[in-house]
């Protein structure tokens, strides 16, 4: 099988197995509990904590273990929703982009219709760009959080986080000035972009920050929000003192352990492995050019695009099409269409750049990873400009 | 393996009978949703059997969509192939997708409008008659 659904998910490295390994049924201790097999489950999430902690630029006590960017995505825009609430005494506004993963979006239109949360959605250019601008003009006084997503999981482009960052902390400064007690709070989804681009949380602006391990070579089912000493938010569930009171319920510790050492490892071999995939992506997308009206989405400068996502509208033809024909041949990739996702509507992103909806459900995306090689993308385009020729054969669409 | 689709959708999606644009037909219809990325156009040519009944002489399909849609497009035009006009407007979306042994529930909505298609390309040959 090739494998070019890297951005979907990825499989858990050997490294990352073997470690996991004996918090299962050998050091299985609740890290709650007193005597030593307890402490020493306690211990490996601390250390994982400390590891995870120093990757990002942030201290220990910064950090949340989560089921993965799903529950952290909502924690962080609920949590801070419900705690401005309570400060402000009035339905705050919160500030998300059009491009944001579903669980963001979601969030948004859930509090918005749960509790009445003002909800904008920033716009994107073409390339699927927020203008750190917009997010200045969207700022209100009743603002509570920001959030926009690091790398996109559909086109791969990268959001000028640190740009963001630098205009949310000037609206703060004015915010404090004018005696306005509201926090205002900047979120980023990085799920697509730990990987393969330095993130220190600092120099991003950001105060609360989303990853899940299986992105990166670790398991599903865990993840982490990163959250800023000094930011309010509420807890969204009860039931124990663990992390710090923010998060209750038994820490997974074996997944934990295995997220730090996932993380550990992408950002030992972060600078080779952009390197490599960011030429394997270029050589993707010139292979591509091969196939006519199979347009690249998303921003043209290279610098300015995710190391390992490649998207292209294939015009007149639909996404699933093509997927099922790659299965058949056992190349897995993936598409921003309806029919795949299990909803009717074309992609939210394609369209928010300004795409139709029918080309919009001709978008399909090629995610690279550590087991691809050129090889992989000589055998896809062995079958790719066949198969998109017979789709359109088929098309009425002229 | 799981199976996305029935083994029936996957052959007619494969090796779509039926595929094309006719040039010479007397019945053209087209139906499908941009939202829902299905567009389905049939080609008819009617003529008139030993009966003296109108009856499709041929049929051809050109579909835009998923792996649902073309199923049901070629399945559609292998059903009415040889049948009078009366009998090819009772044909009803619900049984091509019985035909192809089902179909996955979001897709009954969408993707399963062959039939629409087949009913306007009759209703264009009758409007042409006239």
């Amino acid at each position: 099988m090739i494998y070019l659904d890297n951005a979907a998910t990825t499989p858990v490295s050997d490294e990352v197995l073997k470690v996991m390994q004996p918090y299962f049924s050998e050091k299985f201790g609740n890290p709650s509990s007193i005597y030593a097999l307890g402490r020493d489950a306690k211990d490996a999430v601390n250390t994982a904590r400390e590891t995870v902690a120093k990757l990002l630029g942030a201290s220990a006590s910064e950090i949340i273990f989560t089921s993965g960017a799903t529950e952290s995505n909502n924690l962080a825009l609920k949590g801070v929703c419900q705690s401005a609430a309570n400060i402000i005494m009035a339905t705050p506004h919160i500030i998300v982009s059009s491009v944001e993963h579903h669980c963001v979006l979601d969030s948004a239109k859930y509090l918005n219709k749960s509790y009445g949360v003002d909800v904008t959605y920033l716009p994107v250019n073409y390339e699927g760009l927020v203008d750190p601008q917009d997010v200045a003009d969207a700022i209100r006084e009743n603002t509570a959080i920001i959030s926009v997503i690091f790398g996109n999981n559909e086109t791969g482009s990268i959001e000028p986080i640190a740009e963001i960052g630098k205009v949310v902390q000037d609206a703060r400064n004015l915010r404090q000035k004018a005696g306005n007690k509201l926090p205002l709070v900047f979120h980023t989804d990085a799920v697509q972009a730990f990987q393969y681009l330095d993130i220190d949380v600092d120099k991003l602006g950001v105060d609360m920050l989303s990853l899940t391990a299986h992105k990166f070579y670790g398991p599903k089912g865990v993840g982490l929000l990163y959250v800023r000493k000094g930011t309010k938010f509420s807890p969204q569930q009860q039931g124990g003192a663990q992390e710090r009171n923010l998060r209750a319920g038994t820490e997974n510790v074996p997944y934990i352990v295995g997220m730090a050492t996932a993380m550990r490892v992408a950002a030992e071999h972060r600078a080779e492995a952009r390197n490599r995939i960011t030429k394997l992506r270029d050589y993707l997308t010139e292979r591509m050019k091969e196939i006519p009206d199979a347009d690249l989405i998303g921003p043209s400068d290279p610098t300015k695009r995710s190391p390992h996502i490649a998207s292209f509208l294939f015009k007149r033809i639909e996404g699933e099409s093509i997927l099922i024909n790659l299965d058949l041949l056992g190349i897995a990739a993936s598409s921003g269409s309806a029919c795949t996702s299990g909803s009717l509507e074309p992609s939210h992103v394609t369209k928010a750049m300004g795409y139709g909806d029918m080309e919009a459900h001709g978008a399909t995306r090629f995610s690279l990873g550590k087991m691809n090689s050129k090889t992989d993308i000589d055998e896809l385009m062995k079958h790719l400009p066949g198969i998109v020729e017979k789709l359109r054969a088929m098309s009425p669409i002229k | 393996m799981a199976d996305l689709y029935s083994e029936k959708v996957m052959d007619h999606f494969t090796n779509p009978r039926n595929v094309g644009e006719m040039k010479d037909a007397n019945g053209v219809g087209t139906t499908g949703n941009p939202t829902c990325g299905d567009i389905m156009k049939m080609y008819l040519k009617v003529g008139v059997n030993s009966d003296g009944k109108e009856y499709i002489e041929d049929v051809k399909f050109q579909t835009f969509g998923c792996g649902a849609a073309v199923a049901t497009s070629s399945m559609v035009t292998e059903m009415v192939k040889g049948k009078t006009l009366e009998e090819a407007e009772k044909i009803s979306n619900a049984a091509v997708a019985e035909a192809l042994g089902g179909l996955p529930p979001i897709k009954m909505h969408c993707s399963n409008l062959a039939a629409n298609a087949l009913h306007e390309a009759i209703k264009d040959y009758r409007a042409k008659k006239k």
